[in-house]
């Protein structure tokens, strides 16, 4: 047990739903204190991964780890002090309002004599305050934005007050404006906070420029882990999503940035790419 | 603008959305909802009225304080023996199924995160039916017997639901679904069965079917006071995991809420309050579907409304009963005709609203 790193660690994972195995033997480390992006094409078992590190889904094998401790054997309340997770598009009780749901997070911290401490308090101010929903907070989930619902949603998960957090998709079905918003949010929670964050992310330019790690996945197996600099390119883009690119110099930041080739576009016509552009 | 915005965002976070009370030198805290107090203090005081002129109005009628004056043992003998032995009966079942009824719908409702799954709809009261029905074809008469009888219903339905929605755990939208079709089953079973029956004993048992509080005796009194007196405790413990399930499964585990446990839990309690509450004075139609949702719309909180719940529903069996003695002359209608024909707009009401926000699946 002494041996296991800090953080969260997957040892051997294989996930499954009825029988049907969607993640094979993985072995993953969480960089802590850092963002980790996951990526992959769809059902690649990203999504499967993190239902996995997060304990929503009981590995078919192998086992998860959190700061050495195996998560399974944890009581359902100490691990949700420890560890949050923002699934895919949950759906509120109807007409409850922002500020009603961000409490909400603090139900792993709560019993039936201590509804409300100051920590209470404090961190649902500051979820609020970080998302930018305090002015918001005796308004109806219902009445919100769809970028302002996703941010209520991770400032519960935020309030919940885990050094690590997992989110599903939190960029799913907003604008690009406010795709980058929840994006800066998490470097901010990361870099104020020291939080660890994991996301499963579509979006491989996202994914480069504002994760510290990528792991990219393929049929339920990791094809690549690490820096994106270092990981992504465009052999890896190939593999990874049958998709012909070529990578340049993301003009913002520095790191890579991925352009897409179609049938129309680019490289050529046909599965080969000739060679790269640019 | 955005300055006194935020200044009042931070006084709500302050007050927690309720009022906030922390015990000094400890780290004890509660929420208080005060529109809930209020709505709860006035629900309760309106259930008291028409205890009261439950037990005041009949053959002979008679003045509140002296059916009060009766109640703590004083008054004449006369007095006494029409409040004792016939009305306070009637009056105490139709207080406490009521109650009981608005309680499982409350908890149906929260569970399966659907207005419409109260227990009338999803097969819990179907299988009570059943069940009695076929009691009285056998001549069980309305006593101890076809309680025993319509409980089991009750409980094997609600069983039978939960192991036929269970595909490596359960989920709300499987037991409202397995639910209709238990529903349609029990419906089906109860129809053949009184096709069977001779006259008296189809006229017998359609009168139970419709739900009535019409000669209801100390021996339904009992032992649904019992049941309550067990169940209640087990609501209120269960209450703050029920309050997590309404944000859905996912949510509430990762909150660290035992999801299984608690689904089983809440149902068996939910189940257990329909049915004996079935047992007493037939399956009284749609209380257990509408109290939760006027109880909600009253005290406009997140969260089942228990407590609300419970007291419309008491109010709606009083006043239902009441309204059905009272309102043509001559003719005296079953409890359950009056809450049928004042539950179906309601429920057609909620349908259209339900279709309208697609929360209705």
């Amino acid at each position: 047990m002494e041996e296991r790193p800090q953080g969260l660690t997957a040892e051997g994972l294989s996930l499954a739903y009825d029988g049907r195995r969607v993640v094979n033997a993985l072995d993953v480390t969480i960089p802590a204190g850092r963002v980790t992006a996951v990526v992959g094409a769809n059902a690649c078992g990203k999504s499967t991964l993190l239902r996995g590190l997060s304990r929503l889904l009981t590995p078919q094998k192998g086992a998860v780890y959190l700061d050495g401790r195996l998560i399974h054997t944890m009581r359902g309340k100490e691990l949700a002090r420890r560890l949050g997770m923002l699934p895919q598009s949950p759906v509120a009780p109807d007409g409850i309002t922002v500020l009603d749901l961000v409490k909400r997070g603090r139900s792993p911290h709560q019993s039936w004599w201590r509804q409300w401490s100051p920590d209470d308090e404090q961190a649902v101010h500051g979820a609020l305050e970080a998302t930018g929903l305090l002015e918001h907070a005796e308004r109806s989930v219902d009445e919100l934005s769809g970028g302002q619902r996703q941010r209520a949603w991770i400032a519960m998960a935020l309030a919940q007050g885990t050094p690590v957090l997992l989110l599903d998709e939190p960029t799913n079905h907003l604008d690009l404006a406010h795709q980058i918003d929840i994006l800066d949010l998490v470097v901010d929670l990361n870099r104020d906070q020291g939080r660890t964050v994991v996301l499963v992310l579509h979006d491989l330019n996202h994914a480069c420029r504002y994760a510290d790690h990528v792991i990219a996945m393929k049929d339920g197996r990791i094809v690549a882990q690490g820096v994106p600099a270092e990981v992504i390119d465009r052999d890896l883009i190939e593999e990874v999503f049958g998709l012909t690119c070529t990578v340049i110099e993301d003009p913002a930041g520095g790191g890579p940035h991925i352009i897409p080739f179609g049938r129309h576009h680019g490289g050529r016509t046909g599965q080969k790419p000739a060679a790269t552009t640019v | 603008m955005p300055v006194t915005d935020t200044t009042h965002g931070a006084a709500a976070v302050r007050r927690a959305g309720g009022a906030v009370v922390r015990l000094p030198r400890t780290r004890a805290s509660w929420i208080l909802r005060p529109r809930s107090l209020l709505v709860s203090v006035l629900l309760a005081a309106a259930v008291t009225v028409a205890f009261l002129a439950e037990l005041a109005f009949g053959e002979m009628d008679l003045p509140f304080p002296e059916v009060a004056r009766s109640l703590v043992g004083g008054g004449d003998s006369a007095t006494a023996l029409v409040v004792h032995s016939l009305r306070l009966p009637r009056a105490l079942v139709g207080l406490l199924c009521g109650a009981a009824f608005g309680l499982a719908g409350a908890i149906f409702q929260t569970l399966t995160r659907n207005p419409l799954a109260s227990p009338d709809i999803i097969g819990v009261s179907a299988g009570a039916s059943t069940a009695a029905t076929a009691g009285m074809l056998i001549g069980l008469g309305s006593g101890l017997g076809l309680q025993t009888l319509a409980l089991i219903g009750g409980l094997g339905a609600s069983a039978l639901i939960y192991v036929l929605a269970w595909k490596s755990g359960t989920t709300g939208y499987r037991i409202v679904l397995v639910g209709i079709g238990i529903a349609a089953l029990g419906a089906s079973a109860t129809s053949y069965l009184l096709l069977k029956a001779g006259i008296y004993q189809a006229q017998q048992a359609f009168m139970w079917l419709t739900g009535s509080l019409n000669a209801r005796d100390w021996e339904h009194v009992g032992p649904l006071a019992v049941a309550l007196a067990v169940l209640l405790p087990c609501v209120v413990l269960l209450a703050p995991w029920l309050g997590g399930l309404q944000f859905g499964d996912e949510i509430a585990k990762v909150q660290g809420l035992p999801v299984q446990t608690a689904r089983i839990a809440l149902l068996a309690v939910g189940a257990g309050l329909v049915s004996f509450a079935t047992a007493a004075a037939g399956p009284i139609a749609f209380v257990a579907l509408i109290a939760p949702q006027i109880a909600l719309r009253l005290v406009r909180a997140p969260g089942p409304a228990l407590l609300p719940s419970a007291l419309v529903g008491s109010l709606v069996v009083l006043a239902g009963d009441l309204a059905g003695r009272r309102l043509l002359s001559g003719i005296e209608l079953p409890v359950g005709v009056v809450t049928g024909v004042f539950g179906a707009p309601c429920l057609l009401w909620l349908l259209g609203r339900s279709n309208r926000t697609g929360s209705g699946g």
